[in-house]
């Protein structure tokens, strides 16, 4: 059986701009396995955000190859292989809670019986019932995050894909959605990917950790991550998270003295 | 109290200097008049007396607010209480006349605006080469092309209503283009993207997305098109004499030298507008609540 759900081999994508070729994504080679929880970290221009596009085929890349479930990321895209949640909740002022989460499901032409099922099952995954009648303005930031991650997993998906979901968020708010989002994690079963530039966070919530470096954006290090499935907060003060989070560090700084 | 000092005492205040202008300003301009018809009958004006003449001549430069008012009464309330109220000596009459004017213009100019948006917003080709047209179109001076407008069409068999709604028309539809294009446009890039990760058509992100996403620009630019289609229909009447309306009131006041007439049907004019777009803004604020925009 072959449980291989991303594949990415050789990799590259090359943005023409006027002060000539910027190499966002050069030489990318990674696999990941059904049920990982891969997070992807660096510096600004490390092409973190590019590759998780070029996974949503919202990029194309310019060399390489890459697949999804096995197909190209555009038939991965038209079988609505992933949920994607963007840097902002970006939720539609016009739609209530549930409206918005409802809103890929209507386009994907589920039946209204069936809409309304969904919702109920993924508000009780982000812990949200009761808040479906309630329009985005009236949640917090936190609770508008959630919701925008209840709508990526509302059509079930065995993929997620995320980029810096909680960027935008305060500390305590980020670390109470980190602690929900493994919960979540272990109760779907579900692919994620998860673009950040805080280590603490990678180094928490991933099975592995994949160290990028920019100009051009390349991966430097690849972490396979030794803490126990089961990872309470506290657990970040633990030699073995400190350790691992001191090899990341090690990586983004021996990707940056390339450069300088 | 505190309402009246923060909503109503401004409003009360400007009011009042524009009235104050306004009669100070009648008894400069028509000032002349009066000293000339004294000078006529060989007496002598004191200042007071000078004063009450320019307050109250049949045909001043600047009549005074209250002859304004007493005519805007004779011509609607008064001639309502006798029975008069559509006779072709009321200001209601004509009123009617330019606002069913207005209201066509104003709806066929807002559907050929927000189709031609959506045209421009969707189709590069559209964007490149309607537009500049679009704008162009502005630029010509309505004044000019409003009296060939109604001649051409009376040669063709059209008149009445409808050649002075194209005029609104012509004139409403810009505001809306406009103001739709910036509205569908503002989705943003990342809305965009979002709909890609769904696999959503092309109908079904215009509906869902940037439709809705445009409301209140269209609002906005509709209050503008409103008054601007009011101004076609006046400026539709004025060329050839029409049968009835502001504008038609306006041009027969200005042929006799009745500035009275001629103020009144100004007065009258503007607050049509003010309804019309008061209205718009009714609606708006029960869409946008209906939507959850407005907090």
């Amino acid at each position: 059986m072959n449980d291989t759900v991303i594949k990415a081999d050789g990799l590259s994508l090359t943005f023409e701009t006027n002060d000539g070729p910027v190499h966002a994504l050069k030489n990318i080679s990674l696999e990941i396995k059904k049920g990982e929880f891969v997070s992807f970290i660096g510096p600004s221009g490390c092409g973190k955000t590019t590759f998780l596009r070029v996974m949503a085929d919202l990029e194309r890349p310019t060399a390489g190859s890459i697949t999804i479930n096995g197909v190209t990321p555009e038939a991965a895209r038209m079988a609505r292989a992933y949920g994607y949640v963007f840097q902002a909740a970006g939720l539609y002022p016009w739609r209530t809670i549930g409206g918005n989460i409802r809103l890929p499901l209507e386009i994907m032409g589920y039946a209204r019986s069936e809409q309304m099922q969904r919702l109920q099952h993924v508000l009780e995954l982000v812990d949200l019932v009761g808040f479906e009648r309630k329009f985005p303005w009236q949640l917090s930031g936190g609770m508008q995050q959630r919701a925008s991650i209840a709508r990526a997993l509302a059509f079930d998906a065995d993929i997620l894909l995320m980029d810096e979901p909680f960027g935008a968020l305060d500390e305590i708010v980020r670390d109470h959605l980190n602690e929900q989002l493994l919960k979540l994690w272990a109760k779907t079963n579900k692919t994620i990917g998860f673009v950040t530039h805080s280590i603490p966070e990678a180094v928490y919530l991933s099975t592995r950790i994949v160290v990028m470096s920019p100009r051009p954006g390349r991966i430097t290090d690849v972490i396979e991550s030794s803490l126990p499935a089961e990872r309470p907060l506290d657990i970040r003060d633990s030699p073995e998270f400190l350790e691992i989070a001191h090899r990341v560090r090690d990586g983004l700084r021996a990707g940056h003295a390339y450069d300088d | 109290m505190n309402w009246f000092h923060h909503r109503i005492l401004p409003i009360l205040v400007v009011v009042a200097a524009i009235f104050a202008l306004w009669y100070v300003g009648s008894i400069g301009l028509n000032a002349r008049w009066a000293y000339d018809k004294a000078k006529r009958a060989e007496i002598s004006l004191s200042f007071s007396e000078m004063v009450a003449d320019t307050w109250s001549q049949e045909k001043p430069k600047l009549p005074a607010p209250h002859q304004v008012a007493a005519e805007i009464w004779k011509t609607t309330g008064d001639m309502a209480i006798n029975g008069r109220m559509f006779s072709k000596r009321s200001l209601i009459y004509h009123g009617w006349i330019t606002l069913s004017a207005t209201v066509l213009g104003f709806v066929l100019g807002s559907i050929l605006g927000i189709l031609l948006a959506v045209g421009i917003v969707h189709n590069r080709a559209m964007d490149m080469s309607v537009m500049p047209w679009i704008i162009a179109s502005q630029t010509i001076p309505i004044i000019a092309i409003a009296p060939m407008v109604i001649v051409v069409l009376n040669a063709v068999g059209i008149s009445g209503l409808l050649p002075k709604a194209i005029i609104s028309m012509y004139l409403s539809f810009f505001p809306v283009v406009v103001g739709m294009v910036k509205g569908l446009r503002s989705a943003d890039q990342m809305q965009i993207d979002q709909m890609r990760t769904w696999f959503a058509s092309r109908p079904q992100t215009f509906w869902k997305l940037r439709l809705p996403g445009s409301m209140p620009y269209l609002f906005t630019s509709l209050k503008v098109a409103m008054a601007a289609a009011l101004v076609g229909a006046i400026v539709a009447e004025l060329p050839i004499n029409q049968n009835g309306g502001l504008g038609a009131r306006m041009l027969v006041g200005s042929y006799y030298g009745q500035t009275i007439q001629i103020w009144s049907a100004l007065i009258a004019a503007a607050v049509l507008a003010a309804c019309l777009v008061a209205l718009i803004g009714v609606i708006e604020a029960m869409t946008l609540r209906r939507m959850g925009m407005k907090r």
